[in-house]
């Protein structure tokens, strides 16, 4: 048996080798009775990994799920808006105490997001930034609404934009984003465990910024290949 | 059917995608993610498509739609995991610790769990192109390798893997 031959065995196997590689492989595996005997394993791998049968899991996610998406039990038809809008997030004050700076820059949304070409329908979405004096609960919601409009429209803009993106590109923006909503949920998480925690409080809202301004890339490419 | 009612709202129909297609997603999860974080990707796959399902344009079958949608969600929950490039480099070392029925005998692994025991790279590798039926260059675009090196990998999960067959 040949280490360099045993090497190439899955490329053969997949036909991925070239012709004359191919051709000189088969007069060796005629010849070596161990490198033929790793090829017929390496081909009962590959058709017990074809043949794995799928298995649900031990518990039952549904409830999560459709807590996660406003479908509770009973809840047939779940109107789209309430049921299809990001979740939304509500701060504390020693939340705010915290975020409060990146949370100004997000309730200012649009006109910083839109730079240096605004989008219309992102404009609509934007909030003046509360006064000092109003009410701490009154301007988390302020905020909170204010994000979840200012990504709402941002997803808007780039699933209306996403055909004209290469699907190399569509695929980067995907995983990237996958990435920062399992980071966000993940701080919600941790936030929730420890509302107090200024440091849990800051990052959330930081990770939320990204978001935001992952999709403001977004949606820039989107305008400029348009 | 269900796919359209689910997209304007019937969270019944959405129900029943979910029943139908929660073995293929559970297990894709599992295989390339460990059983640890599975059920946190899982929801988090069913929660993105139903939030997505106004862009499924029924194009292609939903079930492949929808699989394509989880693979993303896991890649990007293995990014957050920590697991980069490096991990597909230099997984020789754990590979040669998979133990298998020819030099631990008293040990009844079967060929599950004997993949859950890959190195990260290799078996994320050998998940998608083995048992999801991606191509090498799909895979080096979706983990980032070198096509060679998606190549590499699945070769040594499989070397690794022979350990497992039933005899």
């Amino acid at each position: 048996m040949s280490d360099d031959w045993t090497d190439r065995l899955s490329e053969y196997l997949d036909d991925e080798l070239p012709p004359d590689e191919r051709a000189a492989l088969e007069v060796h595996l005629r010849q070596c009775a161990a490198c033929g005997a790793v090829l017929a394993d390496l081909r009962r791998v590959v058709t017990r990994a074809r043949g794995l049968e799928d298995r649900e899991p031990n518990g039952d996610l549904w409830p999560g799920i459709a807590a996660r998406i406003g479908a509770g039990r009973g809840a047939g038809v779940v109107a789209l808006d309430q049921a299809r809008a990001p979740r939304r997030w509500s701060f504390s004050l020693p939340q705010l105490a915290a975020a409060g700076i990146a949370l100004m820059a997000l309730s200012g949304g649009a006109a910083w997001l839109l730079h240096p070409n605004p989008h219309p329908a992102l404009a609509a979405g934007a909030a003046p930034v509360p006064p000092a004096v109003v009410n701490a609960s009154v301007r988390s919601r302020a905020a909170s609404r204010s994000y979840d409009a200012a990504v709402a429209d941002l997803e808007r803009v780039l699933e209306a934009g996403r055909g004209r993106l290469d699907t190399a590109t569509v695929r980067v923006l995907e995983r990237n984003l996958a990435t920062i909503d399992t980071a966000i949920a993940q701080a919600q998480r941790a936030v929730a465990a420890d509302s107090a925690n200024l440091y849990l409080n800051s990052h959330l809202a930081d990770t939320m910024r990204r978001k935001l301004e992952l999709l403001r890339q977004a949606a820039a490419l989107v305008t400029s290949v348009s | 059917m269900d796919a359209t009612l689910a997209a304007s709202g019937d969270a019944h129909a959405f129900e029943r995608l979910y029943r139908g297609h929660l073995a293929r997603i559970s297990s894709l999860a599992r295989r390339m993610l460990g059983d640890e974080d599975a059920d946190d990707v899982i929801q988090d796959v069913f929660v993105r498509a139903w939030r997505k399902l106004g862009s499924f344009r029924g194009e292609a079958a939903f079930g492949t739609w929808l699989h394509r949608l989880a693979v993303n969600v896991i890649l990007g929950r293995r990014e957050t995991r920590g697991i980069r490039r490096q991990r597909h480099l230099d997984g020789d070392a754990v590979l040669e610790t998979v133990p298998g029925r020819r030099t631990t005998p008293e040990i009844s692994m079967d060929f599950e769990r004997a993949i859950g025991r890959l190195p990260e790279g290799a078996r994320q590798v050998f998940v998608l192109h083995d048992v999801e039926g991606y191509r090498h260059e799909e895979i080096g675009r979706m983990l980032g390798l070198a096509t060679g090196t998606s190549k590499s990998q699945l070769h040594r999960a499989r070397m690794a893997l022979r350990q497992h067959l039933e005899r």
